[in-house]
């Protein structure tokens, strides 16, 4: 009886463009003509912008809690430029850059992190509200899949996780469901090397998170995730793929959290300087310029230029965001069926009613 | 079990005058309500561990792969998340799935897709989008089997706002509830009482029916104490009913058929007019279903009390093993003994 392999894959990484700005002309793609590359710096720069503008309004009391996306820019921005418009984006907490790149305003991340349950709709996409518990979201990312596979759509479902997720049962089902059906899912992990304060190697002994899509039997790849054009590369290709029904793919794209995990945590507590310092050094939006000015096809006036906009355009956003009167108290009850239950509306007429007692606006009580 | 009367009373039953009926038992009468809604609306899939050639472990969904095919009967993986979980992005793809999860004792794998996503996809999306979904499940002990496979776990899921709670108590009942169940663009979680699911025959019309969801009905009429059951306690309260009449009691019964949504005006209006009341579940009975009828009758009904509301219920314990679970079961002695305490009182 002979001992054979029975299987064996490999798993690949792209990268195109280093932490020096120096890219890989043979892997650059042709499509990518001066324009788009501009827009992929400009994208990214934008990102950041909301994002520290984020950071400051949670200081100041006017969001609450937040999680910063600051570092994982190249790995958003790189995908949203493969995206069509009508894919479905399954997004978990940090994914608010790559919903901006596809049109939705950031008031309405904003509005999310201040407990505005309306803003967590977002228009103009195909996007369901973030998913809270984590990795729970993949297989939502999974079914819609199965339904555009059943009805043979040319779209792709995008389902959104970070390496933590990855330890949830229900990464695992999500895979094996959408491997057994042929769903036209790809599933984007984002590997920022931190779940919290417990680091990727204690998270899973497997060299990359890629290599796990093997186990289901689709295709799993690596990306350097600070690289706007190796994300935009991968995803360009497995989102062709996926839309083609030829099967599911998974894209790890390893990149850092430069902040803490959310504005509630302190990321001083369980890792160390030198390592953040390594990867402020990986910047993404920092090698995107170098390589463009580089080309010269960016310099100190136009990255002051769009900085000066970007800084007008959140300051426009967060104007509307506190333009919002609040959501009146009845809400609470009239979105939870499609026809209200009569135990439900005596409650909500309970709380008119208490509401009438107090006087005001009721948002306040005592 | 004997057969049981047809008789249905009460504003909300279904109209009877159909030209053609089938005598089915509770397993063929859901077969027909699956047929009858792929058939109709092509949108609607079933999906679940052996829903397929094999039709399910209790062949509910039997010959529905062989006539719909392979993209309408999908034989998943055993996972139950998986299952609850994928049939969410479904929904959200523009299909009404009908999970069936083989036990009800095995629900706890999806419970975070049934209770964080299902239930509140509707309104943390503010209305975007619905789970026009229902999972199916076996509940209930009375079949012997090993254990995890005789639990009724109703209360809790009634506890978790966004579900709906349904669980019919014959084979015309669930029919027409999971026909309407279906139709209903809230996700449905549907407790099939596996200990009747080939008890009985029944007249079932051939044409598909709704029985609205949310409206209890008076299954059997009486004057001296209401019985207020559910599933397969509904036919251990009518045989209660009939033994409680040969010593002169009259026993009205009514069937909640929904837990959520509840309707509490049908059981109140039974209680005022008798005077007293029984709750029988068979699930635990702290925080049970019981508990929740008894104090909205404390609280609509209090002034019509000739007694305190009984509660006959399974035991705040572990569903027992095969060899103990005709102890734990609610029996109609045991009914009947909290009907004469309401009369002694």
């Amino acid at each position: 009886m002979p001992i054979t392999d029975v299987y064996s894959a490999t798993t690949r990484r792209i990268e195109i463009l280093d932490k020096d700005g120096k890219v890989d002309e043979a892997l650059l793609p042709s499509e990518l003509d001066d324009a788009t590359l501009q827009r992929a710096l400009e994208l990214m720069m934008r990102m950041r912008a909301f994002d520290e503008k984020a950071l400051t309004m949670q200081r100041q009391g006017r969001i609450g809690t937040y999680g910063s996306m600051r570092g994982q820019e190249a790995a958003q921005a790189g995908l949203a430029l493969a995206i069509e418009p009508d894919d479905w984006l399954v997004p978990s907490i940090r994914e608010q850059g790559v919903l901006e790149a596809c049109g939705v305003p950031m008031r309405h991340w904003f509005g999310f992190c201040k407990g505005d349950e309306r803003m967590a709709v977002f228009p103009g996409v195909n996007a369901l509200t973030p998913s809270i518990p984590v990795g729970s979201q993949l297989l939502h990312a999974a079914g819609i899949g199965m339904a555009l596979e059943l009805r043979g759509e040319a779209t792709a479902a995008i389902g959104f996780a970070g390496d933590g997720a990855t330890s949830e049962g229900d990464f695992h089902e999500a895979l094996n469901f959408a491997g057994v059906f042929n769903a036209r899912t790809l599933f984007f992990i984002q590997n920022n090397g931190w779940a919290i304060s417990v680091p990727i190697t204690q998270q899973t002994r497997s060299a990359t998170i890629a290599q796990k899509a093997h186990a289901y039997g689709i295709e799993g790849v690596q990306v350097d995730g600070n690289d706007v054009l190796a994300s935009y590369v991968a995803s360009r290709d497995a989102l062709r793929k996926v839309r083609a029904g030829e099967g599911p793919v998974l894209i790890e794209a390893v990149t850092y959290r430069m902040e803490s995990h959310t504005t509630a945590d302190d990321h001083t507590r369980y890792r160390s300087a030198d390592e953040v310092a390594y990867w402020a050094e990986r910047d993404p939006i920092k090698r995107m310029r170098a390589y463009l000015e580089g080309r010269g096809l960016w310099d100190e006036t136009r990255h002051e230029a769009t900085l000066k906009k970007l800084g007008d355009d959140v300051e426009a956003e967060v104007a509307r965001l506190e333009d919002n009167a609040p959501p009146p108290p009845t809400d609470i009850f009239d979105h939870m069926y499609s026809a209200m239950p009569e135990t439900l509306r005596a409650q909500r007429q309970a709380l008119l009613d208490e509401i009438a007692v107090r006087g005001g606006n009721g948002a306040n009580h005592g | 079990m004997a057969e049981v009367s047809a008789g249905r009373t009460g504003s909300s039953a279904a109209p009877r005058a159909v030209a053609e009926e089938k005598r089915l038992n509770m397993v063929q009468a859901l077969n027909e309500a699956l047929a009858d809604e792929m058939a109709r609306d092509e949108t609607v899939l079933v999906m679940g561990e052996d829903v397929g050639p094999d039709g399910g472990v209790f062949r509910v969904t039997e010959g529905l792969i062989e006539r719909f095919g392979n993209k309408r009967v999908l034989d998943t993986p055993l996972a139950e998340s998986g299952i609850v979980g994928s049939a969410i992005g479904l929904c959200v793809g523009g299909f009404r799935p009908v999970c069936e999860i083989q036990f009800m004792g095995f629900i706890y794998p999806c419970l975070n897709q049934l209770c964080s996503h299902a239930a509140r996809l509707r309104n943390r999306s503010r209305g975007t989008f619905a789970v026009p979904m229902v999972v199916r499940m076996p509940y209930g002990g009375g079949i012997r089997p090993p254990e995890h496979h005789s639990e009724s776990y109703e209360a809790m899921l009634a506890n978790t706002p966004g579900l709906k709670v349904v669980i019919p108590s014959d084979p015309y009942e669930a029919k027409g509830l999971l026909i309407a169940s279906i139709r209903d663009d809230d996700p449905v979680v549907f407790l099939e009482p596996k200990r009747i699911y080939r008890a009985f025959r029944q007249a079932v019309p051939t044409a598909p029916y709704e029985i609205p969801l949310g409206e209890a009905r008076v299954a059997r009429e009486g004057s001296d104490v209401t019985v207020i059951a559910y599933g397969a306690m509904l036919q251990v309260a009518l045989a209660s009913a009939k033994k409680a009449e040969a010593e002169g009691i009259s026993v009205e019964v009514v069937d909640l058929r929904c837990i959520v949504p509840l309707d509490v005006q049908t059981f109140v209006d039974s209680v005022v007019k008798t005077g007293r009341a029984v709750v029988l579940h068979e699930g635990p009975r702290t925080c049970g279903v019981g508990a929740e009828v008894a104090a909205a009758i404390g609280e609509n009904a209090l002034l019509s009390l000739l007694a305190p509301v009984e509660r006959v219920t399974g035991f705040d314990t572990v569903f027992p093993g095969a060899l103990l679970e005709t102890h734990y079961l609610p029996h109609e002695e045991r009914v009947l003994a909290a009907i004469r305490r309401t009369i002694d009182y």
